[in-house]
C-alpha cells in the first residue's frame, strides 16, 4: 500500500450528498482487468456539464476531495478508489462515507476523513478559494484560511496508512491462528 | 453461568474471530466466498504477483453474471457464449484462466445453475446460516436472508480472501428494524424494504448491521427475505441479518451443497441457537407497521426518495434539510419530473423484471400474476423479464409461466444481471424511463441519462399493462394477490 502523511494543495468542492460509485465511475468502465486508467472517466456525468469544478483551471490536478453525506456510497466497485488514485486524488474529505468505500479508499492509500456536517460545509466553502491540508500524522485538517478541524480514524487504518502496510503479508503471519482455527472448527 | 445476552450478529462474530488485535481489530475467517468477473481479475493478478495461492478454493465459488447477455445463447467466443463487447468478453475469460490457474470450483456460464451470483449462493446451498460470506459485491447483503453474516467487499479485500480466507474487521453497531403486522393487498417485501430505506436514509444504517425482526418478517418467505436483505446496504448496511427458522431450514434441505443425513441434522441443531438472545441490547431500533406501508416507487436518484404509488412528486421546497432541497431539485431535474405532479401520470417505456433483489421464482409469479390475460402497452418500447439463474428459468417454465409473459408482450431472456447495472447489452437508452424491480436509481445507473423507478415486480408488470406508473391494487380490483414475492 502506499503510505500516506499529509497532503496540501487545492480541494474539488463537491457539494453533494450520497455521491455514489455509480457517479464516480459508472459500470461501463469496469469492463478492464487492470487497476490504471479510470482517472480519464470520473465523474463523467459530472463532467458533461457545463462550468463544473473539474473543467475549473484553478482545481486542475488537485489531491483532494470535499463532499458532504454518505460519499462512496452504493456499489462495492474498488474501481472508485481506483479512479481517484489514478486522477491523482490522495484524500477525501467528507461529512461522512460508506463504510464499503472507506476501505476500499484506505486499501489504496486515500485518507477517507470523516469531518461530520458542520465542519465539511465550512470546508467547503473554503476550498472555493483556497488551499486545504490533510494530515494524518496530526489528524487535522486546516485550509489557508484559518479553519483548523480535527478527526478521528481506526488506529489500526491509521497505523497502515502511515506506515504504508501490505495487509495481506501481515495477516499471512496470523497462517498458524488460522490453520488452528480452521482445526478446532472442522472447516 | 449466566452469559451476557447477545445479538445473532455478536453470535456469528464471536464464532468467527481467529485472532484480535489490541486496538480491537479481529481477524475474521470466511466462510464462504462467491466471485464474479468484474471484481476479481485483479485480485487474481495481485496473487501472482506475489506468488500466493488460493488457501481455500473449496470455501470459494465462481460464476459469471455481470457482463453475460441476455439473448439466446449461441456459440461464440468465450468457451460457447458469445460476447460481442470485446472487454466484456475479456472479463469473463480472464475468470475463465484464472478459476482454471488457481483451482477455484466454477459454475460454467452455459450451465443451467448459472445465474445472478446472489441468487446462485443460496440456490445451490451454497449459503448457509450462521456462515460468514463475502463477494465483491455490495448486494452479498442478500445472503443475510438465510442467517449467513454476508457483506460486499472491494477488490484488495477479495485478494485477502482469497490469500488467508480471512478479513480484518472492526464490530459494527446493531440496528434492529422491526416490523409488525401483515402486508396489504397487493403490497409486497419490495414494498417494505424501500420503506425502511426511506425512513432510514441512504447513510442511515452506515456503520450498522441491521437485524430484521417482527411478524412480518416471520411470516415472510426465504425469497421475500432474500429481497429485504438484499436492499440493506440501500439504507447504508452492509449486512441484514434474519434469524434462521423453519421456513430457511425448509428452503435448504436438499440442496445441492447444503449438508446431509447425520451432518444435515446437526446442522439444523447449531442453526437454531442462532437467535439474539432475550434481553439483547441493540445500539439502535427502528419500528413500522407493515398495515402502513403502501405499494411503493421511487421517483428520485437515490433509493430513499420514495413515495407511495397513490402520491405526488414532491416539491423540493418541502424538506427542511438544504442539501436534501438541493438534492431533490437536481434529482427531478434529471429524472424530467415536475414537483406535484402525479405519480400514476408518470408514463414509462421501459419495464424491467429480474435483478439480484427480484428475480426469483415468486417475483416472476407475482410478475405472471398481473400480467395474466393481460397485454403491454403499445407505448412500451421494451419489456424484460431476467430469471435470476437457470434453475429459476427452467422452474417458471414447468409452471407456464413464460407463456404468460411472452403473450403480454414481454421477452423471456437468460438469466443474468442484465439492465439493472448498464454493463452487457441491456440498457435503458438516455432519456428513456424504465419502472424496474432493480435496487439503485442513481444517475446513469441504467444506462448514461436513463431514468429509473424501483418497484416491486407486480408493480412493474402493472406499469407495463398501462404504461405509466400504476397502483396494482387498483388494476387487479378485486382479484386477489398471492401475498407473498
Amino acid at each position: 500500500m502506499t503510505s500516506f502523511t499529509r497532503v496540501e494543495g487545492r480541494a474539488y468542492p463537491l457539494p453533494l450528498d450520497n455521491i455514489d460509485t455509480d457517479l464516480i465511475i459508472p459500470a461501463e468502465h469496469l469492463k478492464t482487468i487492470g487497476r490504471s486508467g479510470l482517472g480519464g472517466h470520473a465523474f463523467e456525468a459530472i463532467r458533461a456539464t457545463p462550468g463544473n469544478v473539474f473543467d475549473d483551471p484553478q482545481y486542475a490536478g488537485a489531491p483532494i476531495i470535499v463532499a458532504l453525506d454518505n460519499f462512496g456510497c452504493g456499489s462495492s466497485r474498488e474501481h472508485a478508489a481506483w479512479a481517484l488514485a489514478d486522477m491523482g486524488v490522495r484524500a477525501v474529505v467528507a461529512a461522512s462515507f460508506s463504510d464499503i468505500f472507506a476501505g476500499n479508499a484506505f486499501k489504496n492509500g486515500i485518507a477517507a476523513v470523516e469531518l461530520g456536517c458542520e465542519a465539511a460545509e465550512a470546508l467547503l466553502h473554503a476550498a472555493r478559494d483556497h488551499t486545504i491540508a490533510v494530515d494524518l500524522a496530526e489528524m487535522t485538517v486546516t485550509s489557508a484560511s484559518g479553519h483548523l478541524f480535527t478527526f478521528a480514524m481506526d488506529p489500526f487504518r491509521r497505523e497502515c496508512l502511515l506506515a504504508g502496510i501490505d495487509e495481506i503479508a501481515l495477516t499471512l503471519a496470523f497462517a498458524p491462528a488460522i490453520s488452528a482455527y480452521e482445526q478446532r472448527m472442522g472447516i | 453461568m449466566s452469559e451476557r445476552p447477545r445479538t445473532l450478529y455478536e453470535k456469528i462474530w464471536d464464532a468467527h474471530v481467529v485472532a484480535r488485535r489490541e486496538d480491537g481489530t479481529c481477524l475474521i475467517y470466511i466462510d464462504r466466498h462467491l466471485v464474479h468477473e468484474v471484481t476479481s481479475p485483479q485480485a487474481f493478478e495481485g496473487l501472482r504477483a506475489a506468488g500466493r495461492k488460493v488457501r481455500r478454493p473449496d470455501l470459494t465459488l465462481a460464476v459469471a453474471d455481470h457482463n453475460v447477455p441476455t439473448t439466446a445463447r449461441a456459440n461464440g467466443n468465450v468457451g460457447p457464449l458469445l460476447i460481442e463487447d470485446s472487454a466484456s468478453a475479456t472479463q469473463v475469460a480472464a475468470l475463465e484462466d484464472n478459476i482454471r490457474e488457481f483451482g477455484v470450483p466454477y459454475i460454467d456460464v452455459l450451465a443451467a445453475e448459472q445465474g445472478i451470483v446472489h441468487v446462485v449462493g443460496p440456490e445451490q446451498g451454497f449459503t448457509l446460516p450462521g456462515t460468514t460470506v463475502v463477494c465483491g459485491d455490495s448486494h452479498t447483503a442478500a445472503h443475510g436472508a438465510l442467517g449467513a453474516l454476508a457483506f460486499g467487499i472491494g477488490t484488495s479485500e477479495v485478494e485477502h480472501v482469497l490469500a488467508t480466507q480471512t478479513l480484518l474487521m472492526t464490530l459494527s453497531r446493531t440496528l434492529e428494524v422491526r416490523v409488525e403486522g401483515s402486508l396489504g393487498f397487493g403490497v409486497s417485501p419490495k414494498d417494505v424494504v424501500l420503506a425502511i430505506v426511506g425512513r432510514l436514509g441512504a447513510s442511515g444504517g452506515n456503520g450498522h448491521v441491521i437485524e430484521y425482526r417482527g411478524s412480518t418478517f416471520r411470516e415472510m418467505s426465504l425469497e421475500g427475505r432474500l429481497t429485504v436483505a438484499n436492499m440493506s446496504i440501500e439504507a447504508g448496511a452492509r449486512s441484514g441479518l434474519f434469524a434462521p427458522d423453519e421456513k430457511t431450514f425448509a428452503y435448504l434441505k436438499g440442496r445441492p451443497m447444503a449438508p446431509r443425513g447425520a451432518d444435515w441434522d446437526r446442522a439444523v441443531e447449531q442453526w437454531r441457537t442462532l437467535a439474539t438472545d432475550e434481553g439483547a441490547a441493540f445500539d439502535r431500533s427502528i419500528r413500522l407497521d407493515a398495515s402502513e406501508i403502501p405499494p411503493t416507487v421511487t421517483w428520485g436518484t437515490s433509493p430513499e426518495d420514495i413515495a407511495s404509488i397513490d402520491g405526488m412528486v414532491p416539491d423540493p421546497n418541502s424538506f427542511d434539510d438544504p442539501a436534501k432541497r438541493d438534492s431533490a431539485r437536481r434529482s427531478l431535474d434529471y429524472m424530467g419530473l415536475t414537483p406535484g405532479q402525479r405519480l400514476q401520470d408518470v408514463t414509462v417505456e421501459h419495464i424491467f423484471i429480474g435483478s439480484c433483489t427480484n428475480s426469483r421464482i415468486e417475483d416472476l409469479r407475482a410478475a405472471a400474476q398481473v400480467l395474466q390475460g393481460r397485454r403491454r402497452s403499445t407505448t412500451i418500447r421494451q419489456a424484460l423479464v431476467v430469471p435470476g439463474s437457470g434453475l429459476v428459468k427452467r422452474q417458471a417454465e414447468a409452471e407456464g409461466l413464460d407463456r404468460i409473459f411472452l403473450d403480454a408482450g414481454f421477452e423471456w431472456r437468460e438469466p443474468g444481471c442484465s439492465m439493472c447495472l448498464a454493463m452487457n447489452p441491456d440498457k435503458v437508452p438516455p432519456l428513456g424511463r424504465c419502472a424496474s424491480t432493480s435496487n439503485r436509481n442513481f444517475v446513469g445507473r441504467q444506462g448514461p441519462g436513463a431514468r429509473t423507478h424501483l418497484m416491486s415486480p407486480a408493480m412493474a408488470a402493472a406499469a407495463a399493462v398501462t404504461g405509466r406508473l400504476t397502483d396494482v391494487r387498483e388494476l387487479m380490483g378485486g382479484q386477489r394477490l398471492e401475498a407473498a414475492a
